[in-house]
């Protein structure tokens, strides 16, 4: 018998199915479940309470992320709440014994920067996470999903999720980038394109010369936004890339197991005549660098373009959303986007905050300084992250310039911590959200990559990275 | 958890598109330990003023719909952030199902764990009930999900739900208690992930 063409999707889930139910529920078993303080409390309660243990405490990994202060860490969190959080965390740590990295260890970071950075994320793996943002780890070809927090204990209680099949899409870009234009630019263009609900209940695979050109940092920066476009998982096929990044990390594995591994890994990629229930196939040669200017990331234009008309929408639904963003962003109808000022830089968050992203702003700032006026910060995903650019010198490039150099966590992304914007600040962001008050009260966000970052640092407006460059 | 059967009550229409998981609990409330407590901060940014005092223009803030038990809403709703703090703050508010004509995957998932039911009906149908919450808040609507049917005065909208999630709802069962059950698979399962993948 021949096996009919399959997806890297169907070959994941096909490998991972313990017990599939008549109605086509399935018992999906997980690899790996990275934990953080602001969703798992609750779920550690409920073990608690049904006296359950820990399934597989060395499949799972926890950090604290999303509270932890950016600045000084030698006292203790000054928040009661955010303490708390974190204390609890480390108290169900030990009770259950999972590995954690604590607030002063020198590898926390934010939970999508650790995983793959500790060989935690290998390919053909079930990944989840109480996190949306989860999706990143698609980059290495494993299948990754965010999880509420009763899935959390269902998988520290059992291991395993119940979950039915999602429909599959491939999003080819073809040829290769622009200069100026990013992994980023391109994962925006696509939400533009599809929507914020276009993924809904399918799971995205990336391909295309594009794609497969992009560093492990690029195709993480792609995956973790596929949730923007309603997608739980994205995925991209490992090949030697992957190999490379994974080899010799800590928790990768190691001589022979790497050599097995790798060779199972190369079976994973979609078969020639795989189907996908949907496909859809851009061409690189028309990607700009990309701003949003509303309050969903599917709102984005080109840096070229102006601000849009609600008037020009013919839906009354989707014209009071035009409006009610163009209110709440502070823009009008019409405006060049280059024309936007804007008060502050965030260069962080899963998205974009690992050691490529970090270069990529230095190489753009080179010996220019941050516009006067415009507070300029940068976050690093992880404390590893943060020594590498210390090393690399590209800290020191960053500090020179004037912008604030931090301690590493979620930080400004979503502003659970002490950073966040102040009402009607404007804010040029490598994160992935825009929504309203995300980044601080009324505080207002262009999305955008982290080369467009630093050129909206270094000229105080949203500006054309390639015309500075 | 509370089983679902019938839901006889006062609908709250919310006619937007996207309303996204910060919208619904902003981070500020994400700090607690705990799964109750949340629905005084539902929605909060449209709810209150910034000096805590209400907004009379948000629908949950008049009169008629104080008690809301089911919101109707417009595409996408649920969208963004997986915090299950979301549902979490709907219910504690008191409010036990969603009609809309689409949810985000993750918040349309959390709803069940939480005894809660999103029912999805095509827009034009939605636009309907919305019309008619708004005309007539004081006619409640009824989700029935042993028939799977909305009920709105002369208004049958007939919905699907997947069996497993309907089962679950009805007899209020605990995903973890069901999946122990396989507990053997579970082992076996391992057994053989070992053997074929060692370096895991
Ligand atoms: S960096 Fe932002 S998006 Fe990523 S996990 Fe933290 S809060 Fe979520």
């Amino acid at each position: 018998m021949t096996l009919s063409p399959q997806t890297l999707y169907e070959k994941i889930w096909s490998s991972h199915v313990v017990k599939k139910h008549e109605d086509g529920t399935c018992v999906l078993y997980i690899d790996r479940h990275l934990v953080h303080e602001v969703t798992s409390p609750q779920a550690f309660e409920g073990l608690r309470m049904a006296g359950r243990r820990v399934r597989q405490p060395a499949a799972t990994l926890a950090v604290v992320d999303h509270n932890v202060p950016t600045s000084d860490r030698s006292q203790p969190i000054r928040e009661d709440e955010s303490r708390i959080q974190v204390e609890t965390l480390e108290a169900n740590v030990k009770e259950f014994g999972i590995e954690y990295f604590g607030m002063r260890d020198k590898r926390q970071g934010i939970v999508h920067v650790i995983g793959p950075e500790q060989g935690f994320t290998l390919p053909g793996m079930t990944i989840v996470c109480g996190d949306s943002h989860t999706s990143t780890h698609g980059a290495f070809g494993a299948l990754a999903f965010g999880i509420g927090t009763s899935e959390v204990e269902h998988v520290l209680a059992t291991q395993t999720l119940l979950l039915k099949p999602a429909k599959t899409m491939r999003i080819t870009v073809e040829g290769p980038l622009p200069t100026g234009v990013t992994a980023k630019d391109m994962i925006l263009a696509i939400i533009g394109t599809i929507g914020t609900a276009g993924g809904t209940g399918y799971v995205i695979e990336y391909a295309g010369e594009a794609v497969r050109a992009l560093s492990m940092e690029g195709r993480m920066t792609m995956c973790n936004m596929s949730i923007e476009g309603g997608a739980r998982a994205g995925l991209i096929a490992p090949d030697d890339t992957t190999f490379r990044y994974i080899k010799g990390r800590p928790m990768a594995p190691k001589g022979d197991d790497f050599e097995k591994a790798v060779a199972y890994w190369r079976t994973l990629p979609t078969d020639a005549g795989a189907s996908f229930d949907r496909e859809i196939v851009l061409k690189a040669a028309d990607i700009a660098p990309q701003v949003t200017w509303g309050t969903s990331p599917q709102d984005v234009v080109p840096i070229t373009g102006t601000v849009p008309n609600p008037a020009d929408e013919a839906d009354a639904g989707k014209r009071a959303a035009i409006e009610r963003a163009l209110d709440y962003m502070g823009l009008k109808a019409g405006t060049k986007m280059t024309d936007v000022s804007i008060d502050k830089v965030f260069i962080g968050s899963c998205t974009n905050a690992r050691i490529e992203d970090l270069r990529e702003v230095a190489k753009v700032v080179g010996k220019r300084k941050v516009a006067s006026g415009v507070y300029a910060m940068v976050v690093p995903g992880s404390g590893l992250v943060k020594a590498q650019a210390e090393e690399e010198g590209i800290a020191a490039v960053l500090k020179d310039a004037g912008f604030d150099w931090r301690e590493p966590g979620c930080s400004m992304c979503l502003g659970m911590n002490e950073d966040r914007l102040n009402p009607g600040e404007r804010c040029a962001s490598t994160s992935n959200r825009n929504f309203e008050g995300r980044q601080g009260y009324k505080g207002r966000t262009h999305l955008l990559s982290p080369a467009m970052a630093a050129a909206a640092a270094i000229t105080g407006k949203l500006t054309d990275v390639r015309e500075i460059a | 958890m509370h089983p679902f059967k019938i839901l006889t009550a006062v609908a709250a229409p919310l006619p937007m598109m996207n309303v996204d998981t910060d919208m619904i609990i902003p981070k500020q409330f994400l700090r607690t330990i705990k799964r109750t407590g949340l629905g005084k901060y539902l929605f909060s940014e449209m709810r209150y003023e910034a000096s805590g005092a209400e907004k009379p223009d948000f629908v949950l803030n008049k009169p008629a719909y104080r008690r809301a038990e089911i919101l109707i809403a417009d595409e996408n709703f649920g969208c963004g952030s997986s915090r299950e703090h979301a549902p979490w703050a709907l219910n504690d508010f008191g409010i036990r199902c969603v009609i809309a004509p689409s949810f985000a995957d993750i918040f349309h998932g959390n709803s069940f764990k939480n005894g809660m039911c999103p029912v999805k009906l095509p827009r034009e149908q939605v636009l309907q009930l919305m019309a008619r919450a708004t005309d007539y808040p004081d006619q409640p609507i009824t989700v029935d999900l042993e028939a799977q049917e909305v009920r709105a005065g002369n208004l049958v909208f007939p919905f699907t739900i997947d069996p497993f999630r309907r089962h679950c709802l009805l007899n209020g069962l605990d995903d973890i208690g069901l999946t122990l059950q396989h507990e053997g698979d579970i082992t076996a399962f391992e057994t053989k992930r070992k053997n074929e993948r060692p370096w895991l």
